[in-house]
């Protein structure tokens, strides 16, 4: 993407999530939490999202068999009630797979956008807070990293490492910096010039105080739907690694890789892949929601508008 | 103008030399000695220092990654360790019915997104707006190498209409648009899900100002309001948006391409990293970046040259 299509999604957190800088905090918490009531996306992603986690949770006592156990003599069995979701060509029950599957994907996805978000906010409010050369260098590599498709860097990366857990953690994460440094750095541009940040500096405060206190926490809205949307897109990053074979290793029950075993049987046996498939949608589905509706909730001058190019 | 070309000319140089790093560096990343990993456990210590000297891993980093970006002008790449031949020069060979794939996903979905995202924007908050967007948010989030294994399991194997795999017969130009079929309806269906919300986002943003009221006020019909005053003003950002999923529409051939078993960059990229040919990887990955990075700028430059409200 480029720089100008980056700079297109400002909007997005341009007031700092609140409306006019009169109203009071009370006030704008207040009316984000009755939004919040009456999204219906943002409450109906956020069950989908309930349900995805409490499965992860409780995998253990939800997966009906050993996920890994082959059973060659119970290989491509249709869905039945000894196997929900039927079985793959080593005999392995598929629920099982899938239900356990939603550890790794839900753990790549938390941790990429936390380790994405950390790291990229802190380039970005550094590069918008002090400007000049910094900034300058910084959005012209966060620009050039944006141009290019997330599992293209995502791939390269793991081409060079060899796949595991840690570097599908490690390359997607690297993939997803720059967008949060490019929304990060927009949204303290516009908190640094508000009257706040300008009284506290006349005041003698530190940069580090003015920082922390003052335009950090002005910026978390946008952050926030950022790494909503960002897990999804981690999400659909890591099971497409898993399915080209290079993410986390086999046999690991991971939602891309259960898709992968069944495509050679996509004919007799379209279970494996069809159900695994469903369960990425769902949760993919599920943060897109989320993501959309806390949006709405947080920045309402783009009610039901926004939308970021290229993502 | 002229300063903005210069600006975007000098965006599409830095990006090229961003991908060229990016490619040095998969080679860097490897663990241990790249020579040994490249060649395998059974190769013998002569070979691995041979490849060693080839590539050059007895010099400094600097010079190692200057002597790489200075043969990647050039275009040289060195030899796929598997076809013996310049890597270049294979990437060439798969070059066309990518980008084939890609222009034709791209078409798909702007067929499909545009007319849909000015449906839901003409129909804002009301029914059919809500099954638009509802449809759009469920494809965004369906995995594409999902969705191209759902078609390939309907229209392949229980309606038998496409071939399930390949790019067809060379030269046959039916066969070709037959084998095309099903791959860029994945890929259009994808992208065409993500070009009906920024489209409707593009209307609706046109739809706001203040000559859609005048044209309201003057009494003329909806349909006329949408199709003249509206799209007409909506148009270059669409147009800027389909452009810069070109990127995205790339990154996406890498996953049709392996779904439907057809012959590409992106299928050779997988094949290139399975196999540890690095120098093919590298290729790849440039010549990938650098047509992403060039269907950008060239986007940029269209819309500045039909908008001049860009330029400044």
């Amino acid at each position: 993407m480029t720089a100008r299509a980056a700079e297109r999604r400002v909007p997005l957190g341009a007031t700092g999530g609140r409306p006019t800088p009169t109203a009071s905090a009370l006030d704008w918490a207040a009316q984000v939490r009755a939004r919040l009531r009456r999204s219906v996306a943002a409450v109906l992603g956020g069950v989908v999202l309930a349900a995805v986690v409490s499965v992860a949770l409780l995998a253990p006592v939800l997966a009906t068999h050993d996920p890994i156990a082959n059973n060659l003599t119970d290989r491509l069995q249709p869905p039945s009630r000894a196997h929900l979701f039927g079985t793959d060509d080593f005999g392995r029950d598929v629920w099982s797979r899938v239900v356990w599957g939603a550890r790794v994907s839900l753990v790549v996805a938390l941790i990429v956008v936390g380790v994405a978000a950390v790291g990229g906010a802190s380039v970005g409010v550094l590069s918008g807070y002090f400007g000049g050369r910094l900034d300058l260098f910084t959005m012209r590599v966060v620009d050039m990293m944006l141009a290019f498709p997330a599992l293209l860097l995502a791939l390269a990366v793991m081409a060079g490492l060899g796949s595991s857990l840690l570097n599908v953690i490690l390359a997607v994460a690297v993939a997803f910096l720059p967008r949060f440094a490019r929304v990060q750095r927009a949204v303290t541009l516009t908190v640094r010039e508000r009257e706040f940040v300008l009284g506290a500096v006349a005041l003698g405060s530190t940069h580090r105080r003015v920082l922390t206190r003052h335009v950090i926490p002005n910026c978390l809205a946008p952050v926030l739907v950022m790494m909503t949307v960002s897990a999804a897109d981690a999400i659909l990053v890591e099971s497409s690694l898993s399915f080209l074979g290079l993410g986390v290793q086999p046999p690991a029950p991971t939602w891309g890789a259960v898709i992968s075993d069944g495509r050679s049987f996509l004919q007799n046996a379209p279970w494996i892949s069809g159900l695994s498939g469903a369960a990425i949608m769902i949760t993919v589905l599920g943060l897109n929601l989320l993501g959309d509706g806390l949006r709405d909730v947080l920045d309402p001058t783009l009610r039901g508008e926004g939308e970021e190019p290229g993502r | 103008m002229k300063r903005f070309l210069l600006q975007r000319l000098s965006f599409l140089a830095l990006s090229v030399f961003g991908a060229f790093t990016i490619a040095f560096l998969v080679m860097r990343l490897i663990p241990g000695d790249p020579a040994q990993v490249m060649l395998g456990d059974y190769a013998t210590q002569e070979s691995i220092a041979r490849l060693r000297e080839t590539l050059g891993l007895e010099r400094p980093v600097w010079m190692q990654y200057a002597s790489f970006v200075g043969r990647a002008l050039r275009g040289d790449f060195g030899q796929s360790l598997v076809t013996q031949r310049p890597a270049f020069y294979e990437v060439f060979a798969v070059f066309a019915p990518t980008m084939q794939l890609a222009a034709a996903g791209a078409l798909v979905s702007m067929l499909l997104g545009i007319p849909a995202g000015i449906v839901a924007a003409a129909r804002r908050n009301r029914p059919l707006d809500y099954v638009t967007t509802t449809l759009a948010l469920g494809g965004m989030s369906m995995p594409v190498f999902w969705l191209g294994l759902l078609l390939l399991f309907l229209f392949s194997f229980t309606l038998g209409w496409t071939p399930t795999i390949g790019a067809g017969a060379e030269g046959g130009w039916l066969s070709t648009l037959h084998h095309i079929l099903l791959p860029a309806l994945a890929l259009g269906l994808s992208l065409g899900a993500m070009v009906t919300r920024m489209t409707r986002s593009a209307m609706l943003e046109v739809i706001r100002q203040d000559y859609i009221r005048t044209a309201r006020a003057k009494g003329l019909s909806e349909l006329l309001i949408i199709a003249k005053h509206a799209l007409r003003n909506a148009a270059l950002p669409i147009v800027t948006i389909v452009g810069i999923n070109f990127g995205i529409q790339l990154g996406g051939t890498i996953l049709v391409e392996t779904v439907f078993a057809r012959p590409g960059m992106g299928s050779l990229l997988i094949s290139s990293i399975y196999q540890r040919d690095y120098p093919q990887v590298q290729a790849l990955v440039v010549v990938f970046a650098t047509s992403i990075v060039l269907v950008n700028v060239l986007v940029d430059v269209l819309y500045a040259a039909f908008d001049p409200r860009v330029r400044a």
